[in-house]
């Protein structure tokens, strides 16, 4: 856990940079310091691995407060990843990944196991790429190397100031998806700086916004989004934040589970009766259990009049996968023209129903809820 | 490849010239220099060279080194200020001066070699660290290298080529500045090239111009060697 108190940094020549922050990073979540350049996050993250002495406060890494702590030896505990990444030209990949396990004096053996787990763990061929050097790297394989060496001895804290900064929209996106996914596994501690409100929100657990030194707003991604605390947030957020909220937000917080359902040798009268009874215009069918078949709706049951399901149904339905993004749900929505969108399993199991309706009442009650303004209906 | 090929031609003219004229009998109203003599004065030459560069590593190298780091900045502009200006006046102009100040004698001549020697090495030395790029150093100090771990296991190893390459450029001007040395009391191939010049027989000058060349070209191709040897496999280009 990493508690910063009241953190202040003033340089000689009298710039406030940061101006006595406060606020604490749970052991395991990965915190975002966002905000335009020259908000402080950089230098804040920077106090605390004491790559920029702290001029006023503490903070402390599991309670101990960083200045009683031997710098090297406090460095050695925190992975370390910048933008440019820093890479040892005249190492190895191995060389360059065993950088801390040397310091720490691990034995060879160790230190190849080390080297070989972390480019496995990062996608790429240990036997092809071990011994090679820097320059023989892609932009994207450097950076990847960089990320691996900032786990070498793998520390319980990183600090990453915009790992993913200076390369292709294409790959950083791949790399932040693959850095997920390990830091689902390793769940270390994180300080990640970023001016990209995107990359903040997809990235962080918790996301610490900064303006001119000072914190302006601490909390979840969601929350950023619904609750912006003031102008400045708001702005810096942008006027799609009802997106971005969107692309937060999973398709199983907002959709009906278990709706109403038909079977396909049901006979029109009693879907009828049905559709009257519950007041809906449109019902999913199912076989074999709960396996999605398609969709009736009201105007084929009464132009149909009599017969089974299975001659009035549309058997051609599209479906969102659970863990989908309400924002690709929506996309889907809007692109089929469609109001209903069943929600089903990996294995075609019918899991719930999503209505555009209910899409709409959840944006505005996020807004709600949180004090934040009605939003205005996307367009 | 075409490099070396241009290489052993001149050296091949330069030792062959040498020879031709050591062979030629009489030269006008005096005899040429023996092998003998010239192998001698080449050694001298050779001495005096090895001396003021040895002083000039020995000198330039922490000296470059010292004023890139944190704190001592500010002594770069003037120290190597200095050395600049230094190498801004004529060869024979820091020699000359060096006799009525050290007086005559090898001494001098190593003093006023090791003057002018200094300033490419020292001013490689400082670049090559200098010229690091900032990200590495930082991310070596962000994973917890103490400064003399940065400086032993990173900066040195990558300031390397470099600072081999001033010391190869000041060896290369050195042996042709020696030639001068002879003129503050100094020995070496120059001694020969001023018998020449005194005595007027063109192919006297010869004598001692042409092994001072073939010197030069072979001490490059040595050092030159060195260089590549000492480049850390990751910084050779292709």
């Amino acid at each position: 856990m990493i508690k910063l108190e009241n953190v202040k940094k003033v340089y000689p020549d009298g710039t406030e940079a940061v101006k006595g922050i406060t606020f604490e990073i749970n052991e395991g979540e990965l915190c975002v310091l966002l905000g335009p350049s020259g908000c402080g996050k950089t230098t804040t993250m920077k106090m605390i691995n004491r790559l920029i002495p702290i001029t006023e406060g503490h903070i402390y890494i599991d309670g101990t407060d960083n200045r009683e702590m031997d710098e090297n030896e406090l460095r050695r505990e925190m992975g370390y990843a910048i933008q440019e990444i820093g890479l040892f030209p005249h190492m190895t990949v191995r060389e360059n990944i065993a950088t801390v396990p040397t310091l720490k004096n691990w034995s060879d053996d160790e230190k190849e196991e080390r080297a070989r787990n972390l480019l496995n763990l990062m996608g790429m061929d240990p036997d092809e790429f071990i011994d090679k050097y820097p320059t023989e790297l892609s932009g994207g394989q450097r950076q990847r190397v960089g990320v691996a060496r900032s786990l070498g001895a793998d520390p319980p804290i990183m600090l990453m100031d915009e790992p993913f900064g200076a390369i292709d929209p294409i790959t950083r996106d791949r790399l932040q998806d693959e850095f997920l996914k390990i830091q689902n596994e390793i769940q270390k501690t994180i300080v990640f700086v970023t001016h990209d409100i995107n990359e903040a929100i997809k990235m962080g657990d918790k996301v610490a916004l900064l303006k001119e030194g000072e914190l302006i707003q601490y909390s979840q991604p969601a929350e950023l989004l619904a609750a912006p605390k003031n102008r400045f947030v708001r702005d810096f957020v942008g006027s799609d934040r009802t997106l971005k909220s969107l692309r937060l937000m999973k398709v199983d917080e907002a959709m009906k589970e278990s709706p109403r359902v038909v079977k396909e040798d049901q006979d029109l009268e009693s879907v009828g009766q049905i559709m009257r009874e519950e007041g809906v215009n449109y019902l999913i069918v199912v076989e074999n259990g709960n396996k999605l078949k398609g969709w009736i709706n009201r105007e084929d049951v009464e132009e149909a009049g009599q017969g089974r399901v299975a001659d009035a149904m549309v058997r051609d339905t599209e479906a969102a996968e659970t863990g989908t993004s309400l924002a690709n749900a929506l996309t889907v929505m809007l692109e089929r023209d469609v109001a209903n969108l069943p929600v089903v399993d990996g294995d075609n199991n019918l899991k719930g129903l999503l209505t555009f309706n209910d899409l709409q009442s959840l944006i505005g009650e996020t807004y709600t809820e949180s004090g934040g303004k009605h939003p205005e209906v996307s367009k | 490849m075409r490099r070396r090929i241009v290489l052993v031609i001149l050296l091949s003219i330069f030792i062959g010239v040498t020879i031709w004229i050591t062979e030629m009998g009489s030269l006008k109203y005096m005899e040429p220099k023996t092998y003998t003599d010239i192998g001698r004065q080449a050694w001298n030459h050779l001495k005096m060279v090895g001396i003021a560069e040895l002083l000039a590593i020995g000198v330039g190298v922490p000296l470059g080194i010292f004023v890139t780091r944190p704190g001592m900045k500010k002594f770069a502009t003037p120290i190597v200020g200095t050395a600049n200006v230094g190498q801004t006046i004529p060869s024979l102009a820091v020699i000359a001066i060096m006799a009525p100040i050290l007086g005559y004698g090898f001494n001098s001549a190593i003093i006023a070699l090791f003057v002018y020697s200094l300033l490419p090495v020292l001013r490689n030395s400082y670049a090559g660290i200098n010229d690091i790029d900032p990200a590495i150093i930082e991310s070596a100090k962000g994973m917890g290298m103490s400064r003399t771990q940065i400086a032993l296991r990173i900066e040195l190893p990558l300031a390397r080529p470099v600072i081999m390459a001033g010391i190869r450029t000041s060896t290369v001007i050195c042996v042709g500045t020696a030639t001068l040395a002879v003129l503050v009391g100094g020995e070496g191939l120059g001694k020969i090239i001023l018998t020449g010049l005194y005595t007027q027989i063109p192919l006297l000058i010869v004598q001692g111009a042409a092994p001072t060349a073939a010197l030069a070209v072979i001490l490059d191709t040595l050092l030159g060697g060195f260089e590549a040897a000492m480049t850390p496999r990751g910084l050779k280009k292709g």
